[in-house]
């Protein structure tokens, strides 16, 4: 409004005749705004639409809208599923699912998979057992579907929060380009995590080649290539350790959580389950001792374990070493839990297997611990034998890839004009000590490609949406350099999302290459070289026939790393400065199931429970009991599912978070995960847990002294699956050493009375004329890993039900693994137990439902009537295994419309008030039956695998058909370890379990080598071997009743 | 007479001298025909707003389903089973009342029996809500569990002690409520007569069925009355036996035992006596009825009390020792968690409620003194609800697999549902003391000398 001339008014009105009404002073001034004011029909930007400017705002609000309107319906589909097939594609059969050979990477690296795609829907995910790195799922892999169907996933492509097409980016890049082209890109820099696929790698080549001053960082909070640059300092190149453990003996771990953690956890599983299956009269087993410095699950599988501070761990390994005669190893002082005697008898037992020992060493250790793990197995011989060092399969451009840190020195000296932070979180996950986030600011131009809106893409000005793993073409290498095709199930759910190489490409020579042409084109050259052959030696006739056999395997036959030669380290880092043995340590570990934060909304892997404590929905600050009582920290009362707040400062920095009381965690050590506290995680992952990295600094990524823990006297809920890890003397995991089970194989038939069927109400047992299925769980290959459980998830709709839930009771995952802790606070054994529905034979629950909605197949499975249940929850009572699971509320998501994308068609997705259970994967037998009797024949022993069987990386589940004497799982239950949880009861599970043996070295447990004198009337003792310690069985969980 | 060989008249010392056939009529139908008190309306008040309670936590049930309680795995029965057979136990004296001792000719039940029978039907219809919206899907629950011919050719499961709690409660109901009419019917047609409304009576006359009082009238409604005190009988037994098979049949430790089925039968009388006399005693003192329920009423319903309290403390004993004689762990493991585990102190408070409190009525003085008398029977109305939440909660919360073991905590809605129940109970027992004669008129009226001046012609 123009400034109004008031004496100007005085004489306009002084000067008018007659009577003058006026409304306003604009009026009277008849100012330019209220002659416009008054011509106008509609307010101010309310009618802009009939000029040409209004024109295009308007195709701009129309054109978000339909994206938006795109975001909410999220059903987009291949029209080909729409229309019917004239020409269908191959093998498709309506209604049948199909399986496509990909890989899921986490940390970089892939892991191999089929993804099972129905109707063009991925819903599943399968191990690709012919993948040279296959066999078993990760719980990653398996909640990777629901990844895909996140609704919180990026939809758009943003520049400061506005929506912009695709070639607007192109566009805005091209001119940063072309101005960053005058000086070679000196202030360009690429952000990647760790980089195993070739093409990327080759595309950052070109754009580095195209750009002389241009750098590229990779960083990874977790599972970095830290390993191979220890060991390349010490040995000249930069190699990794791949395990063989199939072939060791006695293996000796520092520090590393080898079968739980890193990209090759599946087959380390796999092979060193491989060596305790004691099948078919076997009595040799391998032997672990395991040094750790926190709780986790390889320690649990461990023989003989000792639980010291990180910085303990290299006095130990240097011990060892000294013992084994590495060259410039000396041993010094040892830490208290460690004696003497113990390493003289690890030392003892690695020389006595020579060649067939092995050492590991964490990936969290320090350099020398690599190096000495190293040395020592060259020492042992044991290289080529049960360990390879290959080139890491982590690509690089040498002398152009720089560390965060420097970046962020560039950054903040102004060098840095353009950053591309392609994948990755680093305003979240990088160092605190770096300050990245207020760097960034300093950066002009910020490009975050991503499969989230997340922290860092809240700080940059252009954000890219990724295409999930499942939705794009790319590559990758396995943890031994095979190189993966990954290829996309679905089109992007989301049309702008754009595949990691599509979106580098936008800085390369070719901006409109799809990451098929990107691929296709690498791949053709590399062809070209000739080397790539079909398995058995022949070369490929065209590049299309070797194409077509990458994709439809999964991998590039050919493709793994070769063992690298090493010689002799050049020097053995020296000791550290010796750590004062009462000093507390922090440690900081991957969360066991949102890793290191980028899973942070999987609901799948927040409700999963973490395997040490059942934990689920958090991250706790872990002690051991006797830290909590220097600290006064109290034990959490699980009872009322609270625990003690405290705060961990380290050099100023401070977070606070539960406290939770582990037994046989370190003493004067604090564990802290990470991967919680996210701010822009989505509606799952915001804003649940601490956040460890507000802590963790660049020099002690893994564990630090100087750290000072506090107890703020508050309280938080914390919701564990389980409230109690005591055994109680039940006979409930069976275990022995090795020695009593040479003794005697039967022992855990021993341990309950069993009626005899005569004996019985029921008289005969029923016989059962066609199929009888029935599982078998081996307790010594299970290690706790709990893929078996997201996959049961993912096969069969089971809900989340949230942290308040879970804090009531009211978990629905229908597979659970059980924990239990037998002898002392500090050193206990752990064991672990798969438990599913057991599909009684004679089940408690089918007697007392009212309404029948819960009865016995002709197959023997224990059916689950959901549409005749009425949720009178009395089989639940009564079942002794508590393996029902109610649907207390509407638990099952019924609106969101990509949820309902993910779920498997074959099962019902169940209602309020409705009881549900494990079903063996009745959906997969019946699938099995059906093509069975297509076929004209009976369904053959291993044709099913049910969902949590094959995740299983340690096949510890078998599943088939009891009726059949040659079936695998019938020749598992004539196994003298097989027994029936709670037969006593006369339930007749049809799973059983097949006890768990331990092998303990004779001479450090010699109680264990002792066969005590076993009567014939031993029914009913809980345990032959370690009736003494029942006595004094005690854990965490029940310290704190 | 064999009961009472020295007394002139039977039943004399339940009723005070100086009352005739008229003076009996004219009090206890005056409590509806005259002015109602002031507290009635208090109480009404309190209860019906209590009702309206039960009806928030119902309708939000419905809308959200069973999760808005406690109840959890493992612990999948909470306040809802508990308060159920609490609900049912209650209901067992007013059935004995007036069944066992009508052929046993216990005199001095006819005062107190058609109170303890409309708290029969009432109980019996406050625990009859539970098993059907503890349900998760009640809609369905209502008449699935329900034996009706389909087209599907689907049954319910005759092998569930749930089932058998559909045909043992629903035939519990109806013989109570047919029962208890049956009695009413004299006493509507004295109402009738003396209904100072047209309404009124015409209501009573409807619901009197024409009775005239003839002869043939009573020698039929005596038969009648016979007839259903045979039938009820052996429902005394036989529901709450059935109710306990609901936990008997199962294979938790805690439930599993063949002690329930007697022990729930003497426990449900217990609290039904104990109910009796919280009812009794107050309405008692507020109608000035005095000259019916009187002390020897009152101190023989003590007497049971405390002799089925014995039973039960019995039960609690048994249940201890064959915990231990069992050698079975999860027995010696389930009596051990109920005395030292976590619900350790409602295990001690029920013991305290109905094995402790309950030997004071040994002593004459506190069975005929009402306070001290009240206060035992509401130690013994909490302990019985306790004995429930014992059973079903701590042998579920913790049995076979560590693992697995939970808590269970009762929440807002647990606590609204129940106290609600006690607010419908409440509504009908108002309602009930103001339109139905509270005491027999006709029976009470066979305890005046005259009715036996010529004789027992009565009973003889």
């Amino acid at each position: 409004m123009s400034d109004i001339d008031l004496s100007a008014i005085r004489a306009r009105l002084a000067s008018a005749s007659g009577p003058t009404f006026w409304r306003s002073l604009d009026e009277v001034a008849e100012t330019p705004e209220f002659q416009q004011y008054l011509q106008r029909e509609f307010p101010e930007n309310a009618a802009e639409w009939s000029d040409p400017a209004g024109r295009r705002q308007f195709l701009k609000l129309m054109g978000a809208s339909l994206a938006l309107a795109g975001a909410t319906a999220c059903t987009r589909q291949p029209t080909e599923h729409i229309v019917p097939y004239v020409v269908p594609p191959e093998g498709y059969v309506p209604g049948k699912t199909q399986l496509f050979a990909t890989a899921v990477p986490r940390d970089g690296v892939a892991e191999p998979v089929l993804a099972v795609s129905h109707h063009g829907r991925p819903i599943k995910i399968e191990p690709n057992a012919e993948h040279p790195a296959g066999g078993g799922t990760s719980r990653f892999a398996q909640a990777s579907i629901l990844e895909l169907y996140d609704p919180d996933r990026s939809q758009t492509l943003t520049f400061r929060g506005e929506i912009r097409s695709w070639t607007d980016f192109v566009g805005a890049m091209a001119g940063a380009l072309s101005a960053a082209q005058s000086n070679g890109g000196a202030g360009l820099r690429f952000l990647t995590g760790t980089v195993t696929s070739p093409t990327i790698a080759s595309q950052l080549e070109t754009i580095l080649g195209i750009y002389p001053q241009a750098r590229w960082i990779q960083y990874e909070p977790v599972g970095g290539d830290d390993v191979a640059g220890a060991l390349g300092a010490a040995y000249g190149q930069r190699v990794a350790p791949v395990l063989k453990l199939e072939n060791a003996d006695v293996i000796l771990s520092l520090d590393g959580d080898f079968m739980d953690s890193g990209a090759a956890e599946l087959r380390y599983a796999r092979t060193f389950a491989e060596r305790r299956r004691l099948e078919a009269g076997g009595t040799t087993m391998n032997r672990l001792y395991m040094v750790e410095s926190r709780t986790s699950n390889t320690g649990t599988k461990a023989d003989h374990r000792v639980a010291v501070r990180a910085a303990d761990v290299d006095a130990v390994a240097r011990a060892v070493a000294a013992g084994l005669g590495v060259a410039g190893a000396t041993a010094g002082s040892l830490p208290a839990k460690v004696t003497a005697e113990w390493v003289s008898a690890v030392v003892a037992d690695l020389k006595a297997a020579g060649a067939k020992a092995l050492v590991v060493a964490g990936e969290q250790q320090t350099p020398a611990v690599q190096v000495l793990a190293a040395a020592m197995n060259q020492a042992l011989g044991a290289i080529g034998s049960t360990v390879d060092y290959i080139p890491s399969p982590a690509a690089r451009v040498d002398g152009r890839t720089g560390t965060l840190t420097e970046l962020v020195g560039d950054m903040s000296a102004g060098k840095v004009e353009v950053l591309v932070i392609l994948g990755g979180n680093p305003v979240y996950d990088a160092p605190v000590d770096l300050g990245f986030a207020d760097q960034l600011k300093k950066v002009a131009v910020r490009v975050h490609a991503g499969l989230f809106k997340d922290e860092t893409a809240a700080r940059c000005e252009w954000h890219v949406p990724l295409a999930h793993p499942l939705e794009a073409w790319g590559d990758l290498r396995a943890y031994d350099g095979t190189v993966t095709i990954v290829q996309p199930l679905i089109a992007p759910l989301y049309d702008t999302a754009k595949a990691p190489s599509e979106v580098l490409a936008a800085f390369g020579d070719n901006p409109a290459a799809t990451a098929l042409e990107t691929l296709r084109a690498y791949w053709e050259g590399q062809f070209g070289g000739g080397s790539l052959t079909a398995p058995d030696g022949a070369a490929f006739a065209s590049f299309d026939k070797f194409w077509r056999r990458a994709v439809h395997d999964g991998f590039v036959y050919g493709t793994a790393a070769t063992a690298a030669t090493i010689g002799a380290p050049s020097s053995i880092p020296a000791a550290p400065a010796a750590v004062a043995a009462d000093a507390l340590e922090v440690t900081f570990s991957a969360d066991p199931t949102v890793h290191d934060g980028r899973y942070a909304n999987n609901a799948w892997l927040q409700e999963l429970p973490k395997p040490l404590n059942k934990i689920t929905w958090d991250n706790v600050i872990v002690v051991s009991p006797r830290t909590a009582e220097r600290l006064g920290l109290p034990a959490q009362r699980l009872t009322k599912y609270q625990a003690a707040v405290a705060t961990v400062t380290l050099n100023g920095r401070s977070v606070s978070g539960p406290v939770w009381v582990q037994a046989g965690h370190p003493d004067n050590s604090v564990n802290l995960q990470l991967g919680y506290g996210r701010t822009h995680a989505g509606r799952v992952g915001t804003g649940i847990g601490y956040d460890a990295y507000r802590i963790r600094r660049s020099t002690t990524p893994w564990f630090a002294t100087g750290v000072k823990v506090e107890n703020t006297g508050d309280t938080y809920t914390v919701a564990s699956t389980q409230m109690h890890f005591n055994m109680e003397q039940r006979a409930v995991v069976r275990s022995a050493p090795l020695p009593l089970y040479k003794a005697e194989p039967t022992f855990a038939q021993h341990m309950t009375h069993v009626p005899k069927y005569e004996d019985t109400l029921h008289g005969n047992e029923w016989q059962y004329d066609g199929y009888k299925w029935g599982m078998v769980i081996d307790l010594n290959a299970c290690d706790g890993c709990n893929a078996c459980v997201v996959a049961c998830v993912s096969e069969n709709n089971i809900p989340v039900v949230g942290k308040t839930q879970v804090a009531t009771g009211r978990e629905m995952h229908w597979l659970r693994i059980d924990r239990y802790y037998e002898g002392d606070l500090d050193s206990p054994t752990v064991h672990d137990q798969p438990l599913t529905c057991m599909q009684c034979e004679n089940a408690p629950c089918e007697v007392v439902c009212p309404v029948a909605a819960t009865v016995h197949s002709q197959e023997g499975l224990n059916d689950m009537v959901y549409n005749r249940c009425v949720g009178t929850r009395y089989c639940a009572n009564n079942c002794p295994y508590k393996v029902r699971r109610f649907n207390f509320l509407l638990y099952a998501d019924w609106d969101t419309t990509t949820l309902k994308m993910a779920r498997n068609p074959e099962v019902t997705v169940r209602s309020r008030g409705v009881m549900e259970k494990c079903t063996y994967c009745t959906q997969r037998i019946s699938a099995a039956r059906i093509t069975a009797k297509l076929e004209d024949r009976r369904v053959r022993d291993g044709e099913i695998k049910t969902a949590c069987q094959s995740a299983c990386p340690t096949q510890a589940i078998t599943f088939g058909d009891l009726n059949d004497p040659e079936s695998r799982v019938a020749k598992l239950r004539a196994e003298p370890r097989n027994y029936g949880l709670l037969e006593d009861l006369n339930t007749r599970p049809r799973t059983t379990y097949l006890a768990a043996v331990r092998n303990p070295n004779p001479v450090l447990s010699p109680e264990a080598a002792q066969v005590p004198a076993h009567g014939s009337g031993g029914h009913g003792e809980p345990s032959p071997s370690k009736s003494d310690e029942h006595g004094k069985a005690a854990t965490a969980g029940a310290a704190t009743h | 007479m064999l009961d009472h060989p020295k007394e002139a008249v039977p039943g004399a010392r339940y009723l005070a001298p100086g009352h005739s056939f008229g003076s009996i009529s004219d009090k206890i139908s005056g409590i509806i025909t005259g002015r109602t008190p002031f507290s009635w309306f208090i109480g009404f008040l309190i209860g019906f707003s209590i009702l309206q309670v039960l009806l928030v936590a119902i309708a939000y049930l419905l809308f959200k389903g069973t999760g808005i309680w406690g109840v959890n795995n493992p612990v999948g029965w909470g306040f809802a089973i508990i308060n159920f057979v609490w609900w049912i136990g209650i209901g067992h004296a007013g059935t004995l009342i007036s069944a066992i001792l009508m052929l046993f000719r216990q005199h001095w039940r006819t005062s107190i029996n058609r109170a303890a029978e409309a708290m029969t039907v009432f109980a019996v219809a406050c625990a009859a809500i539970f098993p059907i919206f503890h349900t998760g899907r009640p809609w369905l629950a209502a008449y699935w569990l329900m034996p009706y011919p389909n087209t599907m050719g689907l049954w319910p499961n005759f092998r569930s002690p749930l089932i058998w709690d559909v045909f043992a409660v629903s035939t519990y109901a109806t013989i109570s409520i047919v029962f208890w009419y049956l009695g009413l019917i004299p006493d509507l047609a004295t109402m009738r007569d003396r209904a100072k409304s047209p309404l009124a009576a015409r209501l009573y006359g409807i619901f009197a069925l024409g009775w005239r009082g003839s002869a043939i009238h009573w020698q039929r409604y005596e038969m009648a009355s016979l007839l259903m005190a045979g039938l009820s009988t052996p429902l005394v037994l036989s529901v709450h036996t059935v109710v306990s098979f609901d936990f008997a049949v199962s294979v938790i430790p805690g439930w599993h035992a063949t002690i329930f089925p007697p022990y729930f039968v003497a426990g449900a009388i217990y609290a039904g006596f104990a109910m009796v006399l919280t009812l009794m005693i107050p309405m008692r003192a507020i109608y000035g009825l005095h000259d019916f329920i009187t002390e020897r009423h009152i101190d023989n319903m003590a007497k049971v009390t405390l002799a089925t309290g014995l039973i039960v403390f019995y039960g609690y004993c048994m249940e201890a020792f064959f915990g231990w004689y069992s050698a079975n762990q999860f027995e010696q493991f389930m009596i051990t968690n109920r005395m030292q585990g976590p619900y350790a102190p409602y295990y001690w408070a029920l013991i305290f409620c109905n094995g402790v409190v309950p030997q004071l009525l040994w002593s004459k003085k506190v069975r005929t003194s009402v306070l001290p008398l009240f206060a035992v029977c509401m130690a013994v109305n909490v302990g019985m609800w306790l004995e429930r939440f014992v059973i079903v909660v701590t042998s579920l919360h913790r049995d076979f697999l560590p693992s697995s073991w939970g808590m269970y905590y009762p929440t807002i809605w647990d606590w609204s549902t129940f106290i609600g129940t006690m607010g419908l109970f409440l509504t009908l027992f108002y309602l009930f003391i103001r339109v139905l004669p509270m005491i027999s008129i006709f029976e009470i009226r066979t305890l005046t000398p005259a009715a036996h001046a010529k004789g027992d012609a009565h009973h003889e």
